[in-house]
């Protein structure tokens, strides 16, 4: 199915007995294909906010739209059906084999057995593990990331155009947690799905997202913005507290040595550090100073391409939007 | 004959004639006429009172978990039929539905429902939340969840109450002879007016071995449905 458009109008949410609402007048566009990253700290109304998508929590006012139909005139099971749902826990079915877990929605639709068969050799392999070895397994005989990859491939089954995830990542250790980041970004590139992403992780947020939605408490929206974007210009004195003192650094992150203009390698100097190209600019600020220099060398395939220095990098990182 | 002996056994072997403690050949000569046929009387009993105590805690329990302000009446009304003494339960059903199978069952069922009320909705009410919330969020409907989420879940502790509903019902329905002549609490009743001690062991060991092998075939039953729970991490 092809990304579908996400659009949140208004979209608010009282629990009754409850003061402050849980989403407070949410507008919010996520383009087909778009990774949008829900962030906030507890209680900002995050994870209500994905489930207003797929009807797991009803609306109070205002309207979600998903391929511009109002969620509110769907049927809520074929809603869901046609959404693809992943959650912290993975929340696999602890009966049913690996193989059987990820056919589930399929064999709701009523999907013929040999292209059930097909489709889940497929998704196993998609997310890195191989049919044979874990299709007959149960979900007690994974680990946690493995349990994950299994939760995704069950949640893209039926191949929809949305995918719900909701602090997929946040019970795994940060090892595990850092390569599943990467191979989703690996898998979204391939699938392109349009997907809200939940997690209280800024450095996850600025990771995944092609934007990020930074909710305060009460459920408003404080900042909607591409990483780069939110990191160098907070809206305001709430947003950069929550992206912390380190902003800058994170921002770092985000690039590459290989992305930026280098400098010549003639300046580079014996004990300068040298580095691959796919290293980020945080971690080559971070090599530079512990080894108390100004500049690295920056090499491609064995080869030194260029350099940079520290001054270069503040450059950069003012040349884009400051306040 | 030189001494009293009551009842008069007639033919026999002298271990019958003197009521010896146990006698083998007795066993084997009325292993058709008697035993047997009150075995078959027995498995019946029991069969018919787990099945159709279970249908109803099963219904109740399912009740009581979408509804859960159902659960303390429902457990209520199973503790205190748990709680009438059996022979009492027979005599005050009696006037009711006579001297039946009616009787007997009606009483037989009432004892099983507490226990298989209780692990069916302990079963229910141990899937894991985050389960449920990914079927819910899957699209599957309410009725789908159940039986293809909940009760699957449920199944090791709904057999664990099946086990133990098919064993006391074994042991109690020897008790069902008082109303009827059935089963083998039959010879047991019996053997007791008698004083035949061949008869009343031969019957009760029966009895407890009825309940071994049943409960020894709920076991390898169960293995056979629950595969996962003895999923191991391959090493």
């Amino acid at each position: 199915m092809d990304a579908a458009e996400i659009e949140f109008r208004e979209a608010t949410k009282r629990y009754p007995g409850r003061r402050e609402a849980a989403v407070d007048r949410l507008s919010l566009r996520v383009a087909p294909g778009e990774v949008c990253v829900l962030v906030g700290p507890s209680g900002a109304g995050k994870t209500t906010a994905l489930k207003l998508v797929n009807r797991l929590v009803e609306l109070d006012d205002g309207d979600v739209l998903v391929g511009g139909h109002s969620v509110r005139q769907l049927d809520a099971t074929a809603l869901r059906r046609g959404i693809g749902y992943v959650i912290q826990q993975a929340g696999l079915f602890p009966h049913l084999t690996v193989a059987s877990n990820v056919a589930t929605v399929p064999k709701l639709l009523g999907w013929k057995r040999s292209r059930i068969d097909a489709r889940v050799r497929e998704l196993l392999e998609l997310v890195g593990l191989d049919p044979l070895a874990y299709g007959p397994l149960y979900p007690s005989q994974l680990s946690g990331g493995q349990r994950q990859r299994v939760g995704l491939a069950r949640a893209l089954a039926a191949d929809p155009g949305v995918l719900l995830m909701d602090e997929p990542f946040g019970a795994l250790d940060p090892i595990t947690r850092a390569r599943l980041q990467e191979e989703f970004l690996a898998l979204q590139r391939e699938v392109r799905k349009t997907v809200v992403f939940v997690t209280h992780d800024v450095d996850e947020a600025t990771t995944l997202a092609d934007r990020v939605a930074v909710l305060r408490e009460g459920g408003s929206l404080a900042q909607h913005a591409p990483p780069d974007e939110l990191l160098a210009a907070p809206a305001d004195e709430f947003v950069a507290r929550f992206l912390g003192a380190d902003r800058g650094l994170k921002r770092l992150a985000l690039r590459r040595l290989g992305d930026v203009e280098l400098e010549p390698a003639e300046l580079v100097r014996p004990g300068d550090p040298e580095l691959p190209a796919a290293t980020s600019l945080r971690d080559a600020v971070s090599a530079m100073l512990a080894g108390g220099r100004a500049r690295c060398a920056v090499a491609d395939a064995g080869a030194v391409r260029g350099s940079l220095s520290l001054e270069r990098v503040a450059a950069l990182l003012g040349r884009n939007g400051s306040r | 004959m030189n001494r009293p002996v009551i009842p008069d056994f007639g033919r026999g072997s002298d271990c019958v004639r003197e009521n010896r403690l146990f006698c083998g050949e007795w066993v084997r000569d009325n292993w058709e006429g008697v035993l047997l046929p009150r075995l078959v009387e027995h498995v019946e009993l029991t069969l018919v009172a787990v099945a159709v105590g279970f249908a109803i805690a099963f219904a109740a329990a399912v009740a009581a978990h979408r509804l859960p302000r159902l659960e303390t009446p429902f457990a209520f009304v199973a503790a205190f039929l748990y709680t009438i003494p059996s022979l009492a339960l027979f005599q005050l059903l009696v006037p009711v539905t006579g001297l039946t199978v009616a009787t007997v069952q009606v009483a037989l069922v009432g004892y099983t429902l507490l226990v298989l009320f209780r692990n069916v909705l302990t079963g229910l009410q141990s899937v894991p939340p985050d389960a449920l919330e990914a079927a819910r969020g899957m699209g599957l409907t309410r009725r789908q969840t159940l039986w293809r989420v909940e009760l699957p879940l449920a199944l090791p502790a709904l057999l664990a109450g099946v086990r133990i509903a098919v064993v006391t019902t074994v042991s109690l329905a020897t008790v069902a002879a008082f109303v009827l002549p059935r089963g083998l609490g039959q010879p047991i009743f019996d053997a007791l007016r008698e004083y035949f001690t061949t008869k009343l062991i031969a019957a009760g060991v029966l009895a407890v071995l009825l309940a071994v092998a049943a409960d020894a075939l709920l076991v390898l039953a169960g293995r056979a449905v629950t595969p996962w729970t003895r999923a191991r991490r391959p090493a």
